[in-house]
């Protein structure tokens, strides 16, 4: 009997499973959407993206629509954890939430907790391997990990070229990372790079009294700071708002690749604020946002039309690093077990 | 003392009232069970279960053999010794200088001794970073400046396993003061004074009458202070991980991260209770028999002892001490609020007031987390004094068979490090048939929880050393237990009773790691901002956030000082 009940479960979560695996149809901004957000008044939005970009963000979508953000940032992996906590408590709190590890959303979209949403902006311009292909989400943002150095305390021609530069004596003490147990990007990164250079580099990294920081967005601060002269890894972003404030950090791309980490977005399964959620994420792939994100906030888009106004060479002249995300959720706890056993937290 | 003859036949006079304290004991073994059973029952049960739910021993098996976690411990125990006796060294000579000499400005050093109380160690910790990170930090730039030594050579690193002590004990020798400077108060001076007549030394009387007198508050200070490290979590967060090691909580902490080991963090929460339950006991036995009783019903105010030539280095001791805790970091905080970049030497080009603006225009937040803040910290305050006050009458009175009880539930949360009780909390009180996560509720509950044992520690000392005399009297003239409890032994702990609320108050604003895992936007605490803030490394707002917290709290505090908490009869 028990198997029986079992097969018809196991038929209907077909049938279901194929009646979604079409992508929704895509939907603009529509005055109707606009008023039905109004009165939502309200849409809550976890993220790990810099908080004063994040409210920076926030605050454009009020002044343009009237309808308060609620920010929520922290650490991608601690708003993972949230998530997480509350949906499986069935508190449906947040509205909208970007993180900056592709695990997180091919996981909430496994467990059923993601709405399939897709804004008409993003169906006509994003890349295909920048969305999912069901519609459940997709890349708000994309950032490179990258190494960077403060000018002050590095000269140009002392300046490491490649990770490996990073293991000579000279950098011993003068070295800053963030954690990949607590960052997304760091996360991304640390998978990359241990396929790339393998786990000895970083076995070797160990050796070289590296300061240990939590958030992708701390080691460019540690560098304004002159606390430490050199990033080992961190959110380019970051830099460049570091250097829109005038403290002078220099960003490299290393020789050996730069690891690219994608930051996707998604709307929830029951939001709280359904047209305020379904405005505000049409609303963060459209222009408007996506530059904003870039001039404010140094974010790489996936927007063609979006004008990167930073000087920085643009992604097709950049050796990237691409991961896996199925490899990466393979991976979590061996990196994260290897991660301590070289650097100690 | 206060007991007159008025009192006493007002109290004469509610003979036939019916003794409520029976049904209020059920009551309160009921609650406190709930609050402190609840949570370790949940936790109890995680650790010995596996993810699919089966039963197992497989996370204490773990806990027993990864070097991982026990490495976390002994450097949690270290550091927490480390802790306890750098604080009681500093503390005590500076309580007795404080409360029984005639050192300058006593209570300039009692201000800032506040000072150092209210203020969140993690506060501390980040100030700590700006002055003594090992690059940028202020005192190491000085000291290369002065010496004229290159950019590597440092003085003092913050993100070292002495500099985390150090920075712990900077926030929590103000448990051992406060306790033992009351304490001081409180010794009788005729004994002192039949010691003096008796032909003793100045010292052989601190030694002989005074010291033991002041020796159970000292302990209890010292194994506060040695809980409170064991168990922190925002300290050394900020300066272990960088350094590359965890302590017990931080491991615990990062046991959440996905994916989650709930069996495992729960199973190495208990070795800590078991820790806690040996260090209570230990404190039990070093005290022994002996028993002191301070307030009887009659006795003469406090002497004070003149330093003469030992004065001012007395005071430059005192000054010394307390410029490391309060006056260096609040000046280091006050710098990186007013600039934009705290690495940039300070002038007058550079002030801003963008870190203003950001914390309270800009950054959502702030408002309602201040406000959270204050109705969670004020509420659970006054809830916990009246709470421990009852609790430690029927303990340390031995009212009723098995009252003893109360007394190990309202300390057995002590053994709980924040961020497992969040945990236990939250698997209590985050379900379908009791949900108050998201609310603040569920915050209340935990501050409650987390705040008892503080504050009982506190009250049930003073009451110890209280003779029952007076009490007693009051009863023969046919007052019920509780009427005695209101009219005579309240009063009587008045100073306690203050005492034990700002502690409460500023245990709840201090608190971020059971807060931590229980917040949500709308229910954000200050202390959780500020940490969101350093993850990001935004310390200009950090800043700005942290003395604004110091001014609230300080406001309440003095408040709290004035308001005549007990009204009389």
């Amino acid at each position: 009997m028990r198997g029986f009940f079992a097969l018809v479960a196991l038929l209907a979560g077909l049938i279901a499973g194929s009646a979604h695996a079409a992508a929704p149809v895509p939907y603009g901004i529509t005055p109707a959407l606009i008023a039905a957000a109004k009165k939502e008044g309200t849409v809550t939005y976890y993220t790990s993206l810099e908080l004063v970009a994040a409210e920076h963000l926030a605050k454009a979508f009020q002044d343009r629509y009237g309808v308060k953000v609620r920010v929520e940032r922290a650490g991608s992996e601690r708003v993972f954890q949230r998530i997480g906590q509350e949906y499986l408590t069935g508190i449906h709190n947040v509205d909208v939430a970007d993180t900056s590890d592709a695990v997180h959303f091919t996981y909430f979209k496994r467990r059923g907790w993601l709405s399939q949403a897709v804004p008409a902006e993003m169906a006509r311009l994003w890349p295909a391997d920048m969305r999912d292909p069901e519609g459940y989400f997709a890349a708000f943002r994309a950032d490179l990990s990258v190494i960077a150095y403060n000018k002050r305390l590095v000269q140009p021609q002392d300046a490491p070229k490649s990770f490996a530069d990073l293991l000579q004596p000279k950098w011993k003490g003068k070295l800053v990372k963030g954690h990949p147990g607590y960052s997304g990007t760091i996360m991304t990164a640390t998978h990359t790079l241990s396929k790339a250079l393998t786990w000895d580099y970083f076995a070797k990294l160990g050796q070289q009294n590296v300061m240990q920081v939590q958030s992708s967005t701390d080691p460019p601060k540690k560098l304004s700071l002159g606390e430490r002269a050199v990033q080992v890894d961190g959110n380019e972003y970051v830099v460049v708002m570091q250097q829109k404030k005038g403290v002078p950090l220099q960003i490299v791309y290393a020789t050996e690749g730069t690891p690219l980490v994608v930051g996707n977005a998604a709307i929830f399964k029951t939001p709280a604020h359904p047209k305020a959620a379904k405005l505000f994420y049409a609303w963060m792939f459209a222009l408007e946002a996506q530059q904003l994100n870039s001039d404010f906030g140094g974010v790489r888009s996936f927007h063609p039309s979006v004008k990167d106004n930073s000087g920085r060479p643009p992604l097709s002249q950049i050796k990237l690093l691409r991961s896996d995300t199925k490899e990466l959720e393979a991976n979590l706890a061996t990196i994260k077990r290897r991660y301590e056993q070289y650097f100690g937290t | 003392m206060s007991l007159n003859a008025e009192t006493a036949a007002e109290t004469a006079g509610l003979r036939r009232s019916i003794d409520l304290s029976r049904p209020i004991f059920g009551l309160l073994a009921l609650a406190l069970c709930v609050l402190v059973i609840l949570p370790i029952f949940w936790l109890a049960v995680y650790s010995l279960q596996n993810d699919a739910g089966e039963w197992t021993f497989e996370n204490f098996v773990i806990l027993a053999t990864d070097p991982t976690i026990l490495r976390a411990f002994g450097l949690a125990l270290l550091m927490a010794l480390g802790v306890g006796i750098l604080a009681t060294a500093i503390a005590a000579p500076m309580a007795w200088l404080a409360a029984r000499t005639d050192l300058p400005c006593r209570s300039g050093v009692r201000i800032l001794v506040t000072a150092s109380f209210v203020t969140p160690p993690f506060l501390g910790a980040i100030a700590w970073e700006i002055l003594a990170a090992p690059n940028s930090g202020i005192i190491n730039g000085i000291y290369r400046w002065l010496f004229g030594l290159e950019a590597d050579a440092y003085f003092v690193n913050i993100y070292s396993f002495p500099g985390l002590i150090f920075a712990i004990a900077c926030y929590t020798f103000p448990y051992v003061f406060t306790l033992v400077a009351n304490a001081l108060e409180r010794v009788p001076s005729d004994l002192e004074d039949a010691s003096a007549i008796l032909g003793a030394s100045q010292l052989t009387t601190l030694r002989k009458i005074v010291l033991p007198m002041v020796m159970p508050a000292m302990l209890a200070g010292s194994l506060i202070a040695v809980l409170q490290a064991l168990t922190m979590f925002g300290t050394p967060a900020i300066l272990a991980l960088p350094a590359g090691f965890h302590v017990i909580t931080t491991k615990i902490w990062s046991l959440f991260q996905f994916p989650p080991q709930p069996g495992l963090a729960a199973a190495a929460a208990l070795p800590l209770l078991l820790i806690t339950v040996i260090l209570l006991r230990g404190q039990k036995w070093f005290l022994g028999r002996k028993g002191y009783t301070v307030i009887g019903g009659k006795s003469g105010s406090a002497r004070i002892t003149n330093l003469g030539v030992w004065k001012w280095p007395a005071f430059a001791f005192v000054a010394f001490i307390l410029s490391l805790a309060v006056v260096f970091p609040y000046a280091a905080l006050l710098k990186a609020a007013v600039t934009t970049n705290i690495g940039e030497p300070l002038s007058f080009a550079s002030l801003t007031w963008q870190n203003f603006n950001f914390v309270f225009f800009e950054f959502d937040a702030t408002r309602l987390a201040i406000w959270n803040t204050l109705v969670l910290g004020i509420s659970t305050a006054c809830i916990v004094t009246i709470l421990v006050v009852v609790i430690s009458y029927l303990v340390v009175r031995k009212s009723f068979p098995g009252s003893s009880i109360l007394g190990f539930l309202a300390t057995a949360p002590v053994a709980i490090p924040g961020i497992v009780l969040g945990v236990g909390l939250f698997l209590s009180y985050a379900n379908p048939v009791l949900m108050l996560y998201g609310t603040l509720w569920i915050l209340l509950i935990a501050f409650i929880t987390i705040e008892m044992p503080a504050g009982y520690q506190q009250i049930s000392s003073s009451l110890s050393g209280m003779h029952p005399e007076v009490e007693e009297a009051s009863r023969i003239l046919g007052a019920s237990r509780l009427t005695t409890l209101r009219r005579i032994t309240a009063p009587l702990l008045k100073t306690s009773v203050i005492a034990a609320w700002c502690f409460v108050f500023i245990g709840t604003i201090r608190e971020l790691s059971a807060t931590i895992l229980l917040t949500i936007a709308n229910t954000k605490l200050v202390s959780v901002i500020i940490y969101d803030l350093n993850e990001s490394g935004n310390l200009g707002a950090i800043a700005v956030l942290g003395l604004t917290l110091l001014v609230v709290s300080f406001a309440v505090v003095i408040i709290a000082h004035r308001v005549p908490l007990i009204a009389r009869g």
